[in-house]
C-alpha cells in the first residue's frame, strides 16, 4: 500500500509539474487568443487590451495559474475562448468517442497479439514464424497516415464503408440496434488502420519475451519432467514472459486518448485529436491545455496501472 | 547472410535512398515548383521505345497524342534527362498544378529525410551531452536532469510536437521553418537517449579500468572523453537507427497538419496532404507516392536497428 501511496504521489506531482510547465511555456511564447485579430483593421488596439482583460489573459502568471486549479476543481478546466464556453463539457463527448475508437482498437490488437506471438515464439525457424516476421516487418515500415488515406479511398470507391466520421446523418431517427450497427460500420476502417499501427510491435514483443522464457534452463527442465506442452506455455513460460508485456500493457492503456490523433485528424472521427488540432491553431489555450493534461494523465495512470500489476505479480519487485 | 553483409546491404540501401534526395536537383527533371497548367493531374507519362531510342508522346484532352513525339535526351540543362518543350515527361504524374511529382517527391525527399537525420543529430547529442552528465555527475545535477526527463516523458509525443510548433510563430518563411522543425523534433525527443546513455556511464564509471585511470590521477573530462564516451557507442548507433525514422514520421505528420515545411516547397508530408480528397484520389492514384516512398526508407533503417540489437544482445 505504501509503495502504491507513493507512486500515486510521484505521479500527481509528474502532473502538477506539466501543467506549471505548460503555463510557463505559453507565456514565454509570443502571440495568444487575441492576437490574430489585431491584424484585423477594423479592431482598435483598446478593444483588444479590454478582451484581454475581461478574460484575464492580462493577470500575473501565477494568479492565473490559481484559477485555472480551482476551476480544474470545479471540472471545468478552464474558459475556452474559441468555444466561448467551460472546457469540461466540451471535452467528455470527444473522450468517449476516442475512448471508443482505441479501446476497441486496442483491445483488438492485444486479442490478436498475443496468441500470434506465443505461436511465433513456439514456431521459430519455420516457415510461418518468417512470414509473419516479414508481413509484420513490412506493417511496421507503412505509415499510418498512408494506411488511413488508402482505406478511405478504398472505402470511397467501393462504397462498403463510410468515408470518414462516427455517425451518419440522420443517426439521431434511427432505433436503438439501427444506431448501434451504424457506429460499428463507421467504426471498422479507422479501428483497423489502429490495429495494423499497433500490432507489429505488440507481436515483436510478445514473441521475444515468449522466446527468452522458452530458452531459459527452467523450461528446459519443466520440459524434461514431462509437463505437457499446453500447460507448459500457459501455467509455467506466460507467467514468466508477462513482465515486459505488463508494462507495454500498461502504455497501451496510457496512449488510449493519444494514438490516434493522426487517424482522427484523416478519418474525421470526432474525438480529442481534431479538437486539439483546433485548439492549438486557434490558440484557445485552455482547451489545449485541458486535451494535453487529459492525455498526460492517461499515460501517468498507464504506467502508474502497469507498477501496480507488476507489484502484484512479482514476488521479486515486492521484495525490493 | 553474416550480420556484416546485411548491415552492409541496409546501409548501401539507405545511402541510395538518401543520394537519390541528395542528387535531387540533378535527377529531377524539372526544378520543384514549375507549373505546367495545361497539364494538371497528368498520368505517369508511358515512355516508348523507337530503335532502342526512348521518346514520349504529346499529351492532349486526357491522352497521348501520337502526332507529336518528343525524344528524351539526357544530361541537358545541368539535369540527367528531360524532353524538349512543348513535351514533358512525368515519370509519377502531376499533381493540381502541373507539377513533376517526380521532381517533387525527390526534393521532397531532401527535406523529408533530412529532417530525420539532423533532427536524430540533435537529439543524440543532446542526449549524450546531459546523459553522460547525468551519469557521471551524479547528485542534484543527475536529479534535475531525470525529473525534467520524466515530465517530458509524461506527455504523449505527437501531442507535445503539436503543441510546441503551434505555440511559436505560424507565418516564417520555409527556411525558417524547416529549422524550426528540427530543432524542436530533435529538442522534444533527447530524453530516451539520455536515459539510456546515463545508464551505461552509471555502470561504465564503476568499471575496473575506469577506477584504475583514475587512481592514476586522470581527470574528468580525460575519463569522459577516452574510456567512457566510447562505450556509449553502441547505444548512440542503435538509438540513431530507431529515432531517424520515428522523425521522419514526425516531419511527415507536422507538415501534412500544416505545421511544417509550407507550399511550394515539397516535403512528402505536404504532399501527402495534397493527396487528402479521396473522392478525386480514385482519378489519380499516383498522389499516394510520397506516402509509398516513405516505406522503403523505413523498411532500410528497421533492417539496420534490427540487425544492430541483434549483434549488441550478443
Amino acid at each position: 500500500m505504501r509503495y502504491i501511496g507513493r507512486r500515486l504521489l510521484h505521479g500527481l506531482l509528474l502532473l502538477v509539474g506539466v501543467s506549471l510547465l505548460s503555463f510557463l511555456f505559453a507565456d514565454l511564447a509570443p502571440g495568444d487568443y487575441f492576437s490574430e485579430l489585431r491584424t484585423n483593421p477594423r479592431v482598435s488596439a483598446e478593444t483588444i487590451a479590454a478582451l484581454r482583460a475581461q478574460s484575464g489573459l492580462d493577470r500575473p502568471l501565477p494568479v492565473r495559474y490559481a484559477a485555472w486549479v480551482a476551476s480544474v476543481l470545479r471540472g471545468d478546466f478552464g474558459y475556452s475562448l474559441a468555444y466561448n464556453s467551460p472546457v469540461g463539457p466540451l471535452l467528455w463527448g470527444r473522450v468517449r468517442a476516442t475512448l471508443l475508437l482505441t479501446g476497441t482498437a486496442t483491445l483488438l490488437a492485444w486479442l490478436i497479439a498475443l496468441p500470434l506471438g506465443i505461436w511465433n515464439a513456439t514456431a521459430r525457424g519455420t516457415w510461418g514464424d518468417g512470414v509473419s516476421k516479414v508481413v509484420l516487418s513490412f506493417l511496421l515500415a507503412i505509415p499510418d497516415l498512408l494506411l488511413a488515406i488508402v482505406f478511405l479511398m478504398l472505402a470511397v470507391e467501393t462504397g462498403y464503408f463510410p468515408a470518414g466520421g462516427m455517425v451518419s446523418a440522420g443517426w439521431a431517427s434511427l432505433s436503438g440496434p439501427e444506431r448501434l450497427r451504424d457506429v460499428v460500420w463507421h467504426l471498422a476502417l479507422p479501428v483497423a488502420v489502429l490495429v495494423l499501427g499497433m500490432l507489429p510491435t505488440l507481436v515483436r514483443h510478445v514473441r521475444a519475451s515468449m522466446a527468452e522464457a522458452i530458452d531459459s534452463p527452467f523450461a528446459l527442465s519443466a520440459r524434461a519432467q514431462g509437463i505437457p506442452r499446453q500447460r507448459l506455455l500457459f501455467r509455467h513460460l506466460l507467467p514468466a514472459a508477462a513482465n515486459p508485456l505488463i508494462s507495454l500493457f500498461g502504455f497501451s492503456l496510457g496512449t488510449l486518448l493519444s494514438a490516434s490523433l493522426l487517424i482522427e485528424v484523416v478519418m474525421g472521427w470526432p474525438g480529442l485529436g481534431p479538437l486539439f488540432l483546433e485548439a492549438i491553431m486557434a490558440r484557445d489555450f485552455a482547451l489545449a491545455l485541458a486535451v494535453v493534461m487529459l492525455s498526460a494523465s492517461f499515460l501517468v495512470a498507464g504506467n502508474l496501472l502497469a507498477d501496480i500489476l507488476l507489484y502484484r505479480m512479482d514476488p521479486r519487485i515486492r521484495m525490493k | 547472410m553474416t550480420r556484416r553483409t546485411k548491415i552492409a546491404a541496409a546501409l548501401a540501401f539507405l545511402g541510395i535512398l538518401h543520394g537519390l534526395a541528395i542528387f535531387a536537383g540533378f535527377l529531377a527533371p524539372y526544378p520543384y515548383a514549375e507549373q505546367h497548367r495545361e497539364f494538371p493531374y497528368a498520368p505517369p507519362t508511358r515512355i516508348h521505345f523507337r530503335h532502342l531510342r526512348p521518346f514520349v508522346y504529346g499529351w492532349a484532352e486526357g491522352r497521348e497524342d501520337t502526332t507529336r513525339s518528343y525524344p528524351i535526351q539526357f544530361l541537358v540543362h545541368g539535369r540527367l534527362f528531360g524532353v524538349r518543350e512543348p513535351g514533358v515527361v512525368f515519370l509519377l504524374g502531376s499533381d493540381a498544378y502541373g507539377r513533376d511529382l517526380f521532381s517533387r517527391l525527390l526534393y521532397g525527399g531532401r527535406v523529408s529525410l533530412l529532417t530525420g537525420l539532423l533532427a536524430a543529430f540533435l537529439s543524440l547529442g543532446l542526449g549524450l551531452a546531459l546523459g553522460t552528465v547525468a551519469g557521471f555527475h551524479g547528485g542534484w545535477l543527475d536529479q534535475i536532469l531525470m525529473r525534467g526527463g520524466e515530465l517530458v516523458m509524461a506527455l504523449p509525443w505527437l501531442y507535445l510536437l503539436l503543441a510546441v510548433r503551434a505555440f511559436l510563430p505560424l507565418h516564417i518563411t520555409t527556411v525558417q521553418a524547416f529549422f524550426l522543425l528540427i530543432i524542436i523534433i530533435g529538442g522534444v525527443g533527447w530524453v530516451r537517449p539520455a536515459r539510456l546513455i546515463r545508464g551505461v556511464v552509471l555502470s561504465a564509471r564503476e568499471r575496473g579500468f575506469v577506477l584504475a585511470a583514475r587512481g592514476f590521477g586522470a581527470s574528468d573530462a580525460y575519463l569522459i572523453r577516452r574510456h567512457i564516451l566510447p562505450l556509449t557507442l553502441g547505444v548512440v548507433l542503435t538509438q540513431a537507427t530507431v529515432l531517424i525514422p520515428q522523425y521522419i514520421l514526425a516531419e511527415v505528420a507536422l507538415s501534412f497538419l500544416g505545421l511544417g515545411v509550407s507550399e511550394p516547397v515539397p516535403s512528402w508530408g505536404n504532399m501527402l496532404a495534397e493527396a487528402q480528397q479521396y473522392h478525386a484520389l480514385v482519378a489519380h492514384p499516383w498522389m499516394l507516392a510520397p506516402g509509398l516512398a516513405i516505406i522503403p526508407v523505413l523498411l532500410g533503417y528497421l533492417l539496420l536497428a534490427d540487425t544492430l540489437l541483434e549483434s549488441r544482445s550478443q
